[in-house]
């Protein structure tokens, strides 16, 4: 990876030292290989109608903005300012009293004052007091107000798009200031100029054209299924018929497409497929709403709702009556916290009721939209599913809390409850780096590119830390999780901090352990790899 | 940044109403002109802040969920850390006006031999709670001074605070751990390096303020010898909306009061905000139900998206030749 070793990695991080230059002062800011994303394709802007759509380059001096860059963005924090009581009112409120800090897994990866989620709220509030508050006007920079210049501008895109948005400093906060809504209106100002990142921006544009931030088409979906079918064919002994676009089925199933592509999703999709199979659940895919996960969340409110709307447009055409969701970080703060605003009220539903145990999903009778760990466990609980969890018992299993979830949604027990049914070796991480103080894994919210890698290593350090803990202390091989950019960023994450644990979704974990009717003596697992007490055969 | 400005300008007000007082003799400027036109731009200041933050909408449900969610009955679910119910959200916004709750959680990591170490940190905790509730106090402690009868429950928080009786006059409590308190959230902003990095003079005003009215309130109580009954005479006449000006009130007293007008009129353009702002944080005061009941959005609009009928036209003949069934064939 071009890195340094991990120990050289975090020994020049202090986290007591600050720089001897006050923050205003150490402009223009320094684009560090490995800190920021590449800049944007114009097509990829063009194709989804974003303005100012151009190629852009971060580190040319020319960033190509429109001539009246600076009122785009004044006038933007107004109307922000008129629409988010959030953000009005964490723009006032910050009494700097530093309980955040040292909460945010960037400042401590890389000592960077600037990821304080404080500081990094001060880059745009000290604009917000110059343009919109008596004090800034009047007395300036003594009253911690700024100009806002072009430098001051490429500080803004350089922060913002060092935040993950996982929201563990507003936990802390007590004022409940949150850094996440920070961002992702500092993200949608940046959005007015253009000025987005390629890794982000590529994804928006494949998710509006095929349904998906992968750009998979629909017959490539398909084959992609039907190749998962044949390894659990393999696998089992049981042939599955994926439903694709099926009308009339009973309910649709949306998870991210990260499940589709690359290990380890795939043996989560796998996985959903057999616990659908084996408790004959009249369900279907959809090619189009083939993607839970939105990356218009990283760039604008208004790009997020434009990609989602699919979703429940899909649940009509297919008729369905309502909807399970895959392992998803940021697709279940999406769908908890802002999908059911966008497009309610979905009265063309009905309210999810288990057709297996006859459970009312009383939490979701008004989105309809069920989460596969809150279904899962349901299932679990009423004793519908067999399990053989010493088919698992080569992993040592640890669950990592993912920060949407945990912050946005709170979902805890269900899948702990899951992995404690099917593993027989479960121990967690200490309470501090869990649940609702969970670190993030250090590539959320569009930062899982590879160009970031440093940051990305020095991000997930907090995260790794604590999986480290628990590998040296109770032999921790497998981190299980219910998100699939986890599932895209831990892996590489381990092996630079934690070789020898490998990640895994919990749906996974299920599929493995499940007995299924009809099936053949299992020797493999998912992974196709020896299930413990087989490795002779 | 700024403790040097922030401290002189503190030290400015007291001598410019030390002046004011003891040399110019303007004492109508100061005991009836200043404590009247701070409390009205306190007032007006401070209710067309929340106005101001009031008009703007809340569009999306987002609380900052710190517990368990609400989903199958037979999981335990956290009723104030996640609440789903309004008694839940009034719970959980007690817990953190009155006990901070959010700050309770505070922890402090260090990085030790490049191995990061999250332990428990509560002394920000204990010096914040401290600070506001001795505040509090001497608020309430205070307001004998503009009643003419002292009501009964601030005789008893009164005999309450000075319960070692040690001393006379009795001492307080609260005077002692105000001081304390505003010390060690001053000392923070100079020794902690991360605090002292992120302080503005914003940070640093308020406390030299309020470390000066509590200075020279010790001052009055406890070492230098102030006409009481004249004080009286001069808050009640303040009050009653009959101001007068007795003699023999001292600038010692004066430079109390142009503090605490200071404090009053910086009030609503400043930080101090918080202590409304609290009240309105949508992380905190709202219910993480937006899946069983519906949230709308004052502003919301249509937007533009991909339809299913453009995604068959462009996919149609790929979808028909793969046995995906299609709307038009």
């Amino acid at each position: 990876m071009g890195l340094p070793r991990p120990d050289e990695l975090i020994s020049n991080v202090n986290l007591k030292k600050m720089p001897s230059k006050w923050w205003m002062d150490t402009l223009p800011v320094e684009f560090k290989p490995g800190y920021y994303c590449y800049g944007a394709k114009g097509k990829n802007l063009d194709y989804v109608g974003f303005p100012n759509a151009r190629d852009f380059h971060v580190t040319e001096e020319d960033w190509k903005l429109p001539e009246d860059w600076k009122n785009i963005v004044l006038e933007g924090i107004k109307q922000r300012l008129e629409r988010f009581r959030s953000f009005h009112v964490f723009m006032d409120i910050c009494v700097r009293c530093g309980a955040c800090s040292d909460k945010c897994h960037f400042f401590i990866g890389t000592g960077d004052p600037k990821n304080m989620p404080v500081l990094r709220a001060e880059l745009l509030r000290s604009v917000y007091r110059k343009y919109f508050t008596a004090g800034g006007k009047l007395f300036g920079r003594k009253a911690g107000a700024r100009d806002l210049d072009i430098d001051v501008l490429k500080e803004l895109w350089y922060y913002f798009y060092q935040c993950t948005e996982c929201r563990r400093c507003s936990l802390f906060c007590p004022y409940g200031i949150d850094t996440a809504e920070i961002t992702i209106i500092g993200r949608e100002l940046l959005n007015l100029l253009g000025l987005n990142t390629d890794w982000i921006s590529g994804p928006v544009a494949n998710c509006y054209r095929t349904g998906n931030h992968l750009g998979i088409e629909p017959h490539t979906m398909k084959s992609t299924l039907e190749f998962m079918c044949n390894d659990i064919e393999e696998i089992t002994g049981i042939k599955i018929d994926p439903p694709i676009n099926k009308k009339g089925a009973e309910i649709l199933f949306v998870t991210p497409s990260g499940d589709l592509f690359a290990d380890p999703g795939i043996y989560n999709a796998m996985g959903y497929m057999m616990l659908f199979h084996e408790i004959g659940l009249d369900y279907t895919w959809s090619t189009f709403a083939s993607e839970g996960g939105n990356f218009g969340f990283f760039t604008s409110l208004e790009m997020a709702k434009r990609l989602h709307t699919k979703i429940y447009e899909e649940a009509k055409r297919l008729k369905v009556k309502w909807i399970i969701g895959g392992e998803c970080g940021h697709m279940w703060r999406v769908w908890h916290q802002f999908h059911n605003t966008w497009y309610g009220p979905v009265d063309f539903l009905e309210e999810p009721v288990s057709p297996i145990t006859g459970t009312k999903f009383e939490n979701a009778k008004s989105n309809k939209i069920v989460h596969i760990s809150e279904f899962t466990a349901d299932l679990i609980r009423h004793g519908v599913l067999k399990f053989d969890k010493s088919r698992n018992d080569n992993l040592i299993v640890t669950f990592h809390d993912s920060c949407n979830t945990s912050r946005g949604m709170g979902i805890f027990e269900e899948p702990r409850y899951i992995i404690r049914n099917v593993c027989n070796h479960f121990y967690e991480m200490p309470d501090e780096t869990i649940r609702e103080q969970t670190f993030c894994c250090g590539g959320g919210s569009g930062l899982n590119a590879g160009e970031i890698m440093e940051l990305r290593m020095r991000g997930g350090f907090p995260r790794a830390n604590a999986v480290k803990y628990v590998h040296e202390k109770f032999g921790v091989n497998m981190l299980a999780n219910i998100c699939a950019i986890d599932r895209a960023t831990l892996p590489p994450l381990m092996d630079y901090w934690v070789p020898g644990v490998r990640v895994s979704g919990v749906t996974e974990l299920v599929a493995n352990a499940m007995i299924m009717k009809g099936e053949k003596e299992r020797t493999m697992n998912l992974r196709m790899e020896p299930l413990p007490g087989k490795e002779e055969q | 940044m700024g403790i040097g400005l922030a401290f002189i300008i503190v030290l400015g007000l007291i001598l410019f109403a030390y002046i004011g007082t003891e040399i110019l003799g303007l004492e109508s400027l100061f005991a009836v002109v200043f404590p009247y036109l701070a409390f009205v731009i306190f007032l007006i200041g401070f209710i067309r802040r929340v106005v101001k933050w009031g008009k703007s909408p809340v569009p999306f449900r987002i609380p900052t969920t710190a517990g368990q969610q609400f989903s199958l009955p037979w999981i335990k679910y956290s009723k104030v850390d996640n609440p789903v119910t309004g008694w839940g959200v009034a719970l959980r916004m007690f817990f953190e006006i009155a006990f901070f709750r959010s700050l309770f959680r505070n922890t402090k990591a260090e990085i030790i031999n490049g191995r990061l170490y999250v332990g428990s940190n509560k002394w920000l905790w204990i010096g914040a709670l401290a600070f506001h509730y001795s505040f509090l106090i001497i608020l309430i402690r205070h307001l004998r001074f503009f009643m003419a009868q002292t009501p009964t429950c601030i005789s008893i928080i009164d005999s309450v605070d000075s319960f070692w009786q040690i001393g006379l006059p009795m001492l307080y409590m609260t005077d002692i751990i105000i001081a304390a308190a505003a010390l060690y959230l001053l000392g923070r902003r100079i020794f902690n390096p991360q605090v002292k990095y992120i302080s503005l003079p914003s940070d640093y005003f308020p406390l030299f303020l309020i470390l000066g009215i509590v200075a020279t309130g010790i001052l009055m109580r406890y070492f230098s010898r102030v006409d009481i009954t004249a004080i009286k005479e001069l808050t009640l006449g303040l009050a009653y909306l009959k101001p007068t000006i007795p003699e023999g009130v001292g600038s010692l007293f004066y430079i109390h009061l142009f503090l605490v007008s200071i404090l009053f009129a910086y009030f609503p353009f400043s930080k101090l905000m918080h202590m409304g702002g609290v009240f309105l944080s949508p992380t905190r005061n709202l219910a993480n139900n937006n899946r069983m009941e519906r949230h709308v959005n004052p502003w919301d609009y249509p937007v533009k998206h991909r339809h299913y009928e453009e995604y068959e036209n462009e996919f149609r003949e790929k979808m028909k030749k793969a046995g995906i069934p299609v709307e038009k064939e």
